[in-house]
């Protein structure tokens, strides 16, 4: 194969291969592969993912206001991100208008799912990449004390409370039963902390482990459980009683004081640990801010969220928007119902398509099943060693927006937001910067994409507060409203009809498709973050986010490939999301369960 | 040096009188009489802590987020003194060929001791390759790295019963974990997901029976899902009385009246929410205002709209004989929900026209 030049990286696949798969400590299964050229520095990065489970075939036929829970099983780590897309796209088709408090819930709801989904990412799926458990080891408990002093008020910072957890941690290790720190790459000369600096670290690993818990029970008060809450077309299911008879039976102010409760611990938790953590980890790696960048300095897309209003597209908190090219100075508008805008392409995906030169929008989405290697395959159709990324080469499709492939997620969130100069976005990334001292365009980076990550995570608990002081005003004032019903009856619903759900995942840009024919499902297509980020090559040998943002670092030890596991990170992956689709025309449709 | 089972409950406060006292019950639970004590007592002062595999097939991973909310134990605790957990690829350090190594080394060197958790299924369709790990299809994994595990857990529905992905009309032709490991002792744990600290209770008694718990005919454990969410629902007595939601959000909702009407599955379904509920307790769906969806029973997603009365026989789909079997099922239980309710009505009515009670009481 050729080496050839694409949206300014040289890809070159004629050095060495090194296969990583699996990618741990993500949702899902993710193969990389890359090429080194003689000073171990990535010059073919090709990401694929490697798992699909077909839901939107499953979809059809079924009643519309089931599919919110369908799709919510779609992804259990960033669970509810489907439902409420799902919820969305039914009320656009059937132009449903939900309460005011439906509308807070939701966006409390979907807060919850921000500070709970970046907290875990960054301490139980970024963390080890950054921080040296066994270094720990070696800390002074005292010097951590004063670290963690110095940076933050958090109370659990005596030198005792340090000792005792390094004395606990110590015995693990030396029981020579890692668990999940086992085998890792603990002493590769990229790990930059000092050992007190690793030990506060691990402290605060054990810590959100606990506390995560913590923020869901939000999600579980209004929607009944976590993982996967309920949802409802027309609003949310928890009904509202203050004052009557049976109020225990609701939500009541009890409940109402619960949530109040866990939403100052979570600011307190957020502020006092996650981003003083974030920024101090930073400091010793600002080198990151030069590393990873790949698309984000290009192109970067948000569909935007949190509606301040009910129903108004227009009053949407974090904003929406397309950045092209790097210039922060235009802000592209997007259309999802605009078949020129998104459209997918399956030239390098395992699908087929009448005519796969072209890319098509989901709502005109043909899916066939292809599972074909390429000849330059090496291994076997059920043992491969190397894929061709010539040929057909993931089960993720390349979504692109007018032709260009897209970075999505916080950081591309915060760079639509930054272009629009926003305050509450543009501030704390100023900030952040001057804190740091790094120029802006260290933002586009792995570290940035991290970064990014914290600050939302921040921006989120506040905003819970404010969703949560709307929802005390409205029932203060006798407003409890939780659903509209008016259209809950098949029987009032038009023969046909067509919607868009659309909504910001945490991992970024999501929206869902329905069409409705006589009151069932007649087609469903989701467009998913991961399948964004993680998408493989398009017609034009453009290369998606995982594979630009791996282009051109520098490995130290290329059999420890930490550096990958980085920048991928960094974009927190979740392929269960990005591979779920398959359409009636896969090969593999059968019509008896296998029992 | 491997930390003993004994060193772990030290450190985890217990004294050594009721660590032994521990091992004299659970000698005699086992059925060794007295002398079995001492040789319990010997074994957990010297064994190491169960090395736990946790592999992913397809699936959401819905059951590890839940798992790490478990409150009691707390996750930390579990994962740092109750077992090992040597393998599992949502929280490792490691990745690639570093983490493959972890299992060839746990598999080669505690043959027939480790548990193997299963969180998802394969999918058998393209030869596998609809999950495929480290080149391999997911299916193959699976099977090596039961053949030497001491026993199985099958995580929520995907293991247990197939779930989603093998929601008509299975387009993966997924299946469940026990059709493909039929030779090991195997703890369904349905349920999507199941509940955090029924996880841990589970994980809990392996590893400090060293036994399965007692398990239905179906294989989940009977202790928390021996009945059916409507045996033990709060809002039980307005099933009772007769009193439902007739839409969401209407009057009888903000009362918290029964949902059987807005299609609550229940009086259908086997799970511990109603009792030991979720999060530490907070909640369950029904008490938020939302029918139970079945999300434990086995084809729960192909038993028609989740907002079906439970009497709407015309849900059940009569297609293939092994449905056609479900639906006759479903039918008598649908059937004897409705008796139920009915049975339920009567005496609501007969207590009504009987002649009044004292009023003493209220």
């Amino acid at each position: 194969m050729a080496a050839y030049e694409t949206q300014g990286f040289k890809i070159d696949d004629s050095g060495k291969r090194i296969v990583v798969d699996p990618i741990c400590r993500i949702e899902g299964h993710l193969r990389i592969e890359v090429n080194l050229d003689q000073d171990n520095v990535i010059r073919n990065a090709v990401s694929s993912g490697v798992m699909w489970r077909g839901l939107e075939v499953i979809l059809q036929g079924r009643d519309p206001r089931d599919a919110w829970a369908f799709t919510e099983r779609i992804c259990g780590v960033c669970t509810g991100v489907h439902a409420l897309a799902s919820v969305r796209c039914v009320e656009d088709a059937l132009a449903i208008k939900i309460p005011d408090n439906a509308n807070l819930i939701r966006n409390l709801m979907h807060g919850v799912l921000y500070v709970q989904d970046h907290l875990v990412h960054f301490y139980h799926l970024h963390a080890l990449d950054w921080v040296d458990v066994v270094s720990a080891l070696k800390a002074d408990p005292k010097g951590t004390s004063e670290l963690a002093q110095k940076i933050s008020n958090w109370p659990l910072s005596s030198p005792g409370y340090y000792r005792e957890l390094q004395a606990r941690l110590k015995k693990f290790v030396e029981s020579g039963q890692l668990g999940p720190f086992r085998n890792a790459y603990w002493g590769h000369p990229a790990y930059k902390l000092p050992p007190e600096a690793n030990l506060m670290a691990v402290a605060h690993y054990l810590e959100a482990l606990d506390f995560q818990k913590e923020i869901v029970k939000i999600q579980t008060i209004f929607g009944g459980k976590n993982p996967h809450p309920n949802w409802l077309v027309g609003g949310v299911p928890a009904p509202i009683n203050l004052d009557d008879v049976g109020a225990v039976g609701a939500i009541n102010l009890e409940r109402l004081n619960m949530v109040g409760s866990i939403v100052a611990q979570t600011i307190e938790f957020i502020d006092q640990v996650y981003l003083p953590d974030l920024l101090a980890i930073a400091s010793f790696y600002k080198d990151w801010g030069a590393i990873g960048g790949g698309l984000s300095s290009q192109n970067v897309l948000a569909y935007g969220d949190f509606p301040d209003r009910a129903n108004d597209p227009s009053s949407l908190l974090i904003p929406r928007g397309a950045i092209i090219n790097g210039n922060l100075k235009e802000v592209h508008d997007v259309d999802l119902g605009d078949p020129n805008q998104i459209q997918e392409f399956v030239t390098h995906s395992w699908y087929k398509y009448p005519d796969e030169k072209k890319g098509l929008h989901p709502f005109d989405g043909v899916t066939e099943a292809n599972f074909v290697l390429g000849k330059n395959t090496k291994g076997t159709n059920t043992n491969i060693d190397n894929l061709d990324e010539s040929a057909k080469y993931s089960f993720l499709k390349a979504p692109r927006w007018k032709g260009h492939a897209m970075e999505v997620g916080p950081l591309a969130r915060w760079t639509v937001a930054y272009a629009k100069g926003i305050p509450e976005f543009k501030e704390p990334i100023d900030k952040t910067l001057r804190t740091l001292d790094v120029p802006l365009p260290a933002l586009f980076s792995t570290l940035g994409r991290t970064a990014a990550r914290g600050l939302e995570c921040q921006w989120a608990a506040h905003k819970m507060k404010y969703f949560y002081d709307r929802l005390m005003t409205n029932v203060g004032n006798n407003k409890l409203d939780t659903a509209n019903v008016e259209k809950w009856e098949p029987s009032s619903w038009p023969k046909e009809a067509k919607g868009i759900g659309f909504m910001e995942a945490p991992r970024g840009a999501l929206a869902h498709w329905i069409k409705i024919k006589d009151t069932k499902i007649d087609l469903y297509q989701c467009v998913v973050p991961t399948t964004w980020n993680g998408s493989p090559r398009d017609p034009e040998g453009k290369i998606g986010a995982f594979e630009a943002a791996l282009m051109n670092t520098k490995m130290a030890k290329p059999e420890w490939p930490l550096e990958i596991l980085r920048t991928i990170h960094s974009f927190d992956p979740c392929l269960a999301c990005a591979t779920h689709v398959l359409s009636p025309e896969g090969e593999e449709l059968v019509s008896v369960k296998v029992r | 040096m491997n930390p003993t089972f004994y060193e772990v409950m030290r450190q985890q406060g217990i004294t050594r009188r009721s660590f032994l006292k521990f091992c004299s019950l659970t000698a005699a639970s086992l059925g060794l009489g007295a002398e079995g004590a001492p040789a319990i007592a010997q074994a957990m002062q010297t064994k190491p802590r169960t090395p736990v595999l946790w592999l992913h097939g397809n699936e959401c991973t819905c059951c590890s987020e839940s798992f790490i909310r478990s409150s009691h134990p707390l996750t930390k605790d579990a994962v740092l003194t109750l077992i090992s957990l040597d393998y599992d690829d949502t929280l490792m350090a490691a990745a690639g060929h570093q983490a493959e190594e972890i299992l060839h080394d746990i598999v080669a060197k505690y043959k027939g001791q480790y548990l193997l958790a299963v969180e998802g299924n394969p999918p058998l369709g393209a030869d596998g390759m609809y999950c495929f790990q480290g080149g391999k299809p997911f299916v193959e994994k699976l099977k090596w790295v039961a053949k030497d595990a001491k026993a199985l857990i099958a995580w929520g529905s995907c293991a247990s019963w197939g779930c989603v992905q093998a929601a008509k009309p299975n387009p993966t032709r997924t299946v469940p974990v026990h059709q493909v490991i039929t030779d090991k002792p195997l703890i369904k744990v349905p349920g999507c997901p199941p509940i955090p600290e029924v996880m841990a209770a589970v994980v809990t008694y392996l590893v400090t029976f060293d036994k399965l718990p007692d398990l239905d005919r179906q294989g989940r454990p009977k202790a928390f899902y021996g009945q059916r969410i409507h045996d033990k629902c709060y809002r039980r007595p307005h099933f009772d009385a007769g009193q439902f939601v007739e839409k969401f959000d209407d009057e009888s909702a903000r009362k918290g009246y029964c949902l059987y009407k807005v299609g609550c599955k229940g009086p259908t379904t086997y799970n511990a929410c109603s009792t030991v509920r979720w999060n530490e307790g907070t909640s369950f769906p029904i008490q938020s205002g939302h029918g139970c969806i079945g999300c434990s029973e086995e084809d729960f997603w192909d038993k028609g709209s989740f907002y079906n009365r439970l009497s709407d026989i015309k849900q059940f789909g009569v297609e293939e004989n092994a449905d056609r079997v479900g639906a006759a099922a479903a039918v008598v239980v649908g059937a004897a929900v409705l008796a139920h309710a009915a049975v339920s009505a009567i005496k609501r009515a007969s207590s009504k026209s009987a002649p009044p009670q004292s009023k003493g009481g209220e």
